[in-house]
């Protein structure tokens, strides 16, 4: 497993305490796992998406990432209707472990309130929490 | 005791290693006041042949099918099995290992696995099999909370067909569910009547059994099409799956979920156990199906293999939100199933569906000629109702003074049903002994 | 080797898959022949018949003797797969289960025609009751996960004939992990809660949480890092308090034969494995049989039917009006249950000395492993020993490594990252089947490994090497399964 110095974490994105990321972009937000969460994880093997025009509060889960052993369900960051969702992932799940910020999106998202990604960490203040974990 | 190999040498070397005195010591941990005051009152130790001798005494009290003509089926079937069935699934690299959890050093029970998963998938006419569930009724149960699961309803509609334990075990697993289950009544044919739930929009799954519990061959394609209609889904159980010989499967009648029994394929009647539970699905639900899995992959240096997959789905990893909690299943009668499928190959499958056919419509045929009622008209398979005359149950019990059981009376289960007897004829079931039972009924 | 010659290591690594060998106008089957006449179906209603290959009976013999060489069992070494109490299967047992009175016995013969079936499940309900000291039992369940259902039904219908709703059951984290699936198939709802430092469950945590919306709650005693829960008095009392139900899970039920009282535990509800404790073979998966033994109190809730007594003779009886109703199509495994009746009858009070035995050869592979293993809770086991991987992450070594390294010494490895509650876990039960020799010569295969994972760590990394087949790609196998050939 990667050390914190070595895992990749934009400057542009927000992220979460479950180690979901949000980024912001014409007031459209894309979520995704942070490089942290697929190396935790390992290999990838399936992630049960959302059905477009679901509605989600922050917080609420809106699906669930596996690996062969274990099944980590991911919440939302920031409440909101989706929009589109990566349907890639369907056959390889493994864009999340080898592009967790670009290809490996997961769903896109019209949030109810963007204040709500105020909360989010910043790139530097997830990594103290990373370390603080540790 | 030949069972235990220490020698009280062992154990007193042993007991040094570990820093106690005695065995007792060993159990300090164990408060006084939970502890066994008394010895345990169990009748000394039998020798081997002691052993024998008093099993044969217990399995001599059961009427055996060669002392006995029994016309029983409703669910256990006494079907001719192959020598090599219990020879290969008696090698003890078989019967005495556990789930394949290291796929390394159990790489026959995963292949075996997989071809029984193909050949499940191929007798039913679905897509694919799990490695399967305990028996017939308790698959049905799990199809049955599957079907609640995916279709996020609460309503199952169970034909009144379906074998009355099977139906039974279904409401034991839904009772602590708020889920409402009703009972589809039959037609005059003995057939289900699907008419009564067309246009039902409410229902997650429509139960049927085919053959059903009278042995008639139901109308899948037309359940199929009403299920459709209603977005629900159609589960299929069977008791007899030697009948997808000779006719159509419930696949490729347009069942979504097809389970039932697979003690026909090599499997002994053992007093109804242990028995298979056969549980194949559509693709498209495999996420949603209970129990284990067995699939193909690679090893590191390129090497076909097998191994568990979709684990995620189970009650070791998702725990409380796993698909059902089955751990231990029939993996052995699965294999057993497996070697009686590949003996008798797609030809003999078919040949010795036939003759089962053929053999229980010279019964049917001949109580007919007697002045007996067939009262159900739809085709059967194996199995068929009779109406015998009042006062049958003494004829019924004379006959068994005889060594002839003459069927299963159907009023326990089916009370308008007085005088109906449910007869099974196997393969088993020669002309002679048939012709014997016609000479003794009036 | 030249071009498609092949060594016999090579050709019983592989076995082709069944249909491979399939032929048209072979047959492995004696088709009875045709007495009666052929009679007409139909045409609307026949279908294809499925599509099985054709093979010849030596075919079937030779594919099928082929994969067992594929196979480990307990008969080929030792089995230490903690959790899973992988004894010795005796023989002789076999044989009983195979008379034709037993394979022959139609379920729904008259009950005049299968005393000696009944008799048996009576003598093995007596035998599990005395062993147990719990008052009443159903043989139905046919594994353990099935077991725990059947209790966890019996809880339900329990509060719910008391009136009361329950929504709520607390399962520690040192449960199986089937508990938590077993209480949710009946609407509770898990209530997580930890274990103290030592391993076992303090009372005052579980009386803190204890509620009149819980049901009770499951336990496994011993649990299962092998430790007895020192304190399942005062717990059962503070679950009690609250009209709360007890459930035991006896899955490890091999260490205290003879020792404990269940019945005087305050357990209310206890299932057994027969195909751990009771020596019948786990035949890769199954058939197991899960006993349920309950207290006078909950007695009327057992499934139906039951077996009872008139006027001498065995009956099944399904007049129990508060029963949970029917769990199995039949009465649950019946065969495995005479392999475990003949098991008890061979053993008779021995079964103590089984469980002692069980217990010696645990502790002694924690006395002699724990210099070279991680022990995380240094005190006295019961029948396993739960070990972890911390020692020999420095060199980047894992659980997953050293357990694939057994392979080579020749050794089904352990039941690894089971428990939950410790990382890395390796979890050996040996049973009292395994003679000193044994245990020692696995012993020394451990600290063997041990050493290589210091000093040459890919050796386990590539393990296992000797086998037939080196490690499988499971990614793959989850990510596009091919589930049929």
């Amino acid at each position: 497993m990667k050390e914190i110095n070595d895992l990749i974490l934009p400057e542009e994105v927000l992220y979460a305490d479950d180690h979901e990321w949000a980024r912001m972009e014409d007031g459209i937000v894309t979520i995704g796992v942070s490089d942290y969460a697929q190396d935790q994880l390992g290999d990838i093997v399936y992630v049960e998406l959302p059905d477009i025009d679901d509605v989600y509060e922050k917080g609420e889960e809106f699906g669930s990432i596996e690996s062969v052993k274990a099944v980590s369900e991911m919440y939302m960051p920031v409440g909101g209707k989706v929009v589109e969702i990566n349907s890639d992932l369907e056959n390889s799940p493994e864009l999340i472990n080898q592009s967790p910020y670009d290809d490996g999106w997961i769903i896109k998202v019209l949030p109810d309130d963007e204040n709500e990604l105020d909360d989010l960490l910043e790139k530097d203040a997830y990594i103290a929490m990373l370390k603080g974990s540790e | 005791m030949r069972y235990l190999p220490h020698t009280e040498n062992d154990i007193s070397v042993m007991l040094d290693a570990v820093k106690k005195e005695t065995l007792e010591d060993l159990f300090t941990v164990i408060p006084e006041n939970c502890k066994r005051k008394d010895l345990l009152a169990l009748p000394g130790a039998l020798t081997e042949w002691e052993l024998d001798s008093l099993m044969k005494t217990r399995a001599g009290a059961n009427a055996s099918p060669t002392e006995y003509t029994v016309f029983l089926g409703a669910g256990s079937y006494n079907h001719f099995i192959p020598e090599t069935v219990s020879y290969l699934i008696g090698r003890s690299e078989f019967a005495t290992s556990y789930t394949p959890y290291q796929p390394e050093v159990s790489q026959g029970t995963l292949q075996a696995i997989y071809e029984y998963q193909t050949f499940a998938a191929m007798l039913t006419g679905m897509d694919l099999s799990n490695a399967s569930l305990y028996d017939g009724a308790t698959a049905l149960a799990e199809a049955c909370l599957m079907a609640l699961r995916i279709s996020k309803k609460n309503t199952i509609a169970i034909s009144t067909l379906i074998h009355p334990h099977y139906r039974h075990v279904v409401n034991t697993y839904l009772e602590p569910t708020d889920c409402e289950v009703i009972e589809i009544p039959m037609l005059e044919s003995g057939c289900t009547d699907f008419s009564v739930i067309s246009g039902e929009r409410e229902l997650a799954a429509v139960v049927v059994q085919s053959p059903n519990f009278f042995g008639c061959i139901e109308n899948i394609e037309e359940l199929s099409e009403i299920c459709r209609k209603g977005d629900s889904l159609l589960i299929s159980s069977f008791t007899e799956p030697l009948a997808y010989g000779l006719f159509k499967t419930p696949g490729e009648q347009g069942a979504d979920i097809v389970c039932g029994e697979g003690q026909s394929l090599g499997i002994p009647v053992s007093f109804g156990g242990p028995g298979l539970g056969i549980f194949t699905t559509r693709s498209k639900y495999v996420r949603s199906m209970p129990g284990r899995l067995v699939g193909k992959t690679k090893d590191k240096n390129g090497r076909r293999g097998f191994v568990l997959t979709l684990a995620t789905r189970e009650q070791h990893i998702r725990r409380g939100r796993a698909t059902s909690n089955i751990c231990t299943n029939s993996s052995l009668c699965a294999l057993a199933a497996t070697i009686y499928m590949s003996s008798l190959g797609k030809t003999g499958f078919r040949n010795l569906a036939k003759i089962n056919y053929d053999k229980s419509e010279y019964l049917k045929k001949k109580l007919t000629d007697k002045g007996y009622d067939i009262p159900f008209a739809a085709p059967a398979f194996n199995e068929f109702v009779v109406k015998c005359p009042d006062g049958f149950r003494h004829t019924y019990d004379e006959l068994l003074k005889k060594h002839i059981v003459a069927g299963l009376p159907l009023a326990k289960y089916y009370p308008e049903l007085t005088e109906h007897y449910l007869f099974c004829v196997t393969e088993t079931s020669s002309k002679e002994s048939m012709d014997a039972f016609l000479k003794e009924i009036p | 080797m030249n071009e498609g010659k092949k060594s016999i290591a090579e050709s019983i690594s592989r076995e082709p898959l069944l249909w491979d060998r399939g032929r048209v106008g072979r047959s492995g089957f004696s088709l009875p022949k045709r007495d009666v006449e052929d009679t007409p179906i139909n045409e609307a209603l026949l279908g294809q018949g499925p599509d099985f290959p054709d093979v010849s009976e030596v075919d079937v013999v030779r594919h099928f003797t082929k994969l067992s060489q594929l196979n480990f069992g307990v008969d080929t070494g030792m089995y230490p797969l903690g959790s899973c109490t992988m004894k010795y299967n005796p023989k002789i047992n076999e044989k009983q289960a195979k008379l034709e009175g037993f394979t022959g016995a139609h379920p729904l013969l008259p009950c005049e025609l299968s005393q000696g079936a009944l008799e048996v499940m009576a003598e093995l309900e007596e035998f599990l009751l005395e062993i147990t000291g719990m008052d009443a039992v159903t043989l139905q369940p046919a594994a353990g996960a099935h077991g725990e259902l059947t209790g966890m039904l019996i809880m339900h219908a329990y509060h719910k004939f008391h009136g009361s709703h329950r929504t709520k059951i607390i399962i520690p984290d040192t449960a199986h992990g089937t508990n938590p699936a077993s209480a949710a198939l009946c609407g509770f709802k898990t209530v997580p809660v930890t274990s103290g430092p030592d391993g076992i469950l303090g009372a005052d945590t579980v009386a803190e949480i204890m509620d009149e919306e819980t049901a009770g709650i499951m336990i496994t005693n011993p649990n299962t890092l092998g430790l007895f829960e020192e304190h399942i008095l005062k717990i059962a009392e503070a679950v009690h308090e609250k009209g709360g139900l007890v459930y035991g899970d006896g899955a490890n039920m091999n260490a205290i034969m003879g020792i404990a009282d269940v019945g005087a535990l305050g357990i209310d509800i206890l299932h057994l494995n027969l195909h751990k404790t009771f020596s019948t073979p786990h035949g890769g998966g199954g058939p197991g049989s899960g006993p349920v033994c309950v207290m006078k109190n909950l007695a009327s809730f057992l499934p139906v039917p039951r077996i009872i007594t008139h006027n001498g003779e065995f009956a099944l009886s399904e007049d129990f009006p508060l029963s949970i109703g029917r769990i199995h199509g039949f009465y649950g495994n019946f065969s495995v249950m005479v392999k475990a009746l003949s098991y008890i009858l061979s053993m008779g009070s021995d079964l103590k000395k089984a469980s002692q035995l069980a217990v010696l050869n645990a502790n002694y592979i924690k006395e002699k492993l724990k210099d070279v293993l991680h022990l995380p809770f240094d005190r006295p086991c019961m029948h396993e020993c739960v070990f972890t991987d911390r020692l020999q992450q420095k060199n980047k070594i894992s659980t997953l490594d050293m357990a694939k390294r057994l392979i080579d010494y020749g050794y089904h490895p352990p039941t690894i990252y089971f428990p939950l509650v410790v990382s890395g876990a390796i979890m050996i039960e040996p049973t009292e089947t395994e003679s000193k020799e044994e245990i020692d010569n696995f012993v020394e295969a451990f600290k063997a490994i041990a050493e290589e994972a210091a000093h040459s760590p890919d050796l386990l990394r590539q393990a296992p090497t000797a086998g037939r087949i080196s490690r499988l790609d499971e990614t793959e196998a989850a990510r596009h399964p091919c589930l049929t050939g």
